[in-house]
């Protein structure tokens, strides 16, 4: 949709800065409460032979897609560029359809609401709406 | 119709009979209108709504959060019948307020967030599919009378 603005990136970082400690539980929480509202996502996970939501893949697969989120932060100027090899994988490798992820980044936002109540205010709800939405259509650029 | 499980009718009677309308109407409507500009273009006639700070300090916009919220109450009176509940409500926003539907989903994840946080961790995966679950059934009924 849009482009990032310095406020956003600013609002992003600064967000990032307070909450990237929290980074692990943050994503199992997220990819647990993906898997739970949204049964159609697991079927990109019939390889786990445990699908729920305490699962040691689904902690894993959390701390992996939390780590390619604080990636994305650094590389906030040009995601584009910066998420290229992320962009082969999802697209020639993992071929997720991206419309998922927008089911990730709406949990994953659910998440840091309940886990930073007074810091997830509106201006950063929309600033890690765009970004997330930003790093989706990135990750999404090499699909066709 | 929709069938509900146990579980989900409780969770939603448990979070509705829970909830503050008039702190969780205005904090949802006032987060959607900034977090999704464009659906500012149905409330011209609301006065301030230049900034995130203006949007969160304006009365119209929290006086009709709360009725949104109290709407809402309608349906989570009557699970059973969400699609009758709302069909006036529907053909009001096509005919006279010409809503595009797809905003309502816009409404429901802010109204997800809020109570998310609110909630905080007793906002389980669980809970928060029943939640949604029901915030969907909502959206499908108020979009049902469009043509």
């Amino acid at each position: 949709m849009t482009t990032l603005s310095a406020k956003d990136k600013e609002v992003v970082k600064a967000f990032w800065a307070k909450v990237s400690g929290k980074g692990e539980q943050i994503g199992t929480d997220a990819v647990a409460r993906m898997l739970t509202v949204y049964p159609q996502t697991k079927t990109y996970f019939s390889h786990w032979k445990d699908q729920s939501p305490s699962s040691p893949s689904v902690r894993k697969h959390g701390i992996t897609v939390m780590a390619g989120v604080g990636d994305a932060v650094t590389k906030i100027d040009d995601l584009k560029g910066g998420l290229l090899s992320l962009s082969e994988l999802h697209a020639f490798t993992l071929r997720v359809d991206p419309a998922n992820f927008k089911i990730l980044s709406h949990n994953i936002m659910v998440v840091m609401a309940i886990m930073f109540p007074k810091d997830f205010t509106p201006e950063v709800h929309v600033a890690m709406d765009k970004f997330l939405a930003a790093v989706s259509l990135a990750l999404a650029e090499k699909y066709r | 119709m929709v069938e509900w499980t146990d579980f989900e009718r409780a969770t939603i009677q448990d979070i509705f009979s829970k909830m503050d309308y008039e702190v969780v109407g205005p904090a949802a409507l006032s987060r959607c209108l900034i977090v999704y500009p464009w659906t500012q273009r149905y409330f011209g006639n609301f006065g301030n709504l230049y900034n995130a700070a203006a949007i969160m300090g304006n009365p119209m916009v929290a006086k009709h959060g709360t009725t949104i919220l109290n709407s809402l109450e309608r349906g989570v009176k009557n699970m059973d019948n969400i699609k009758e509940t709302y069909a006036e409500l529907s053909k009001l926003h096509s005919e006279k307020l010409r809503v595009d539907p797809d905003n309502f989903k816009l409404l429901s994840d802010c109204l997800t967030i809020v109570v998310a946080a609110q909630l905080g961790k007793a906002f389980t995966g669980e809970v928060q599919a029943a939640f949604q679950k029901f915030m969907a059934v909502v959206v499908s009924s108020l979009g049902r009378q469009y043509y």
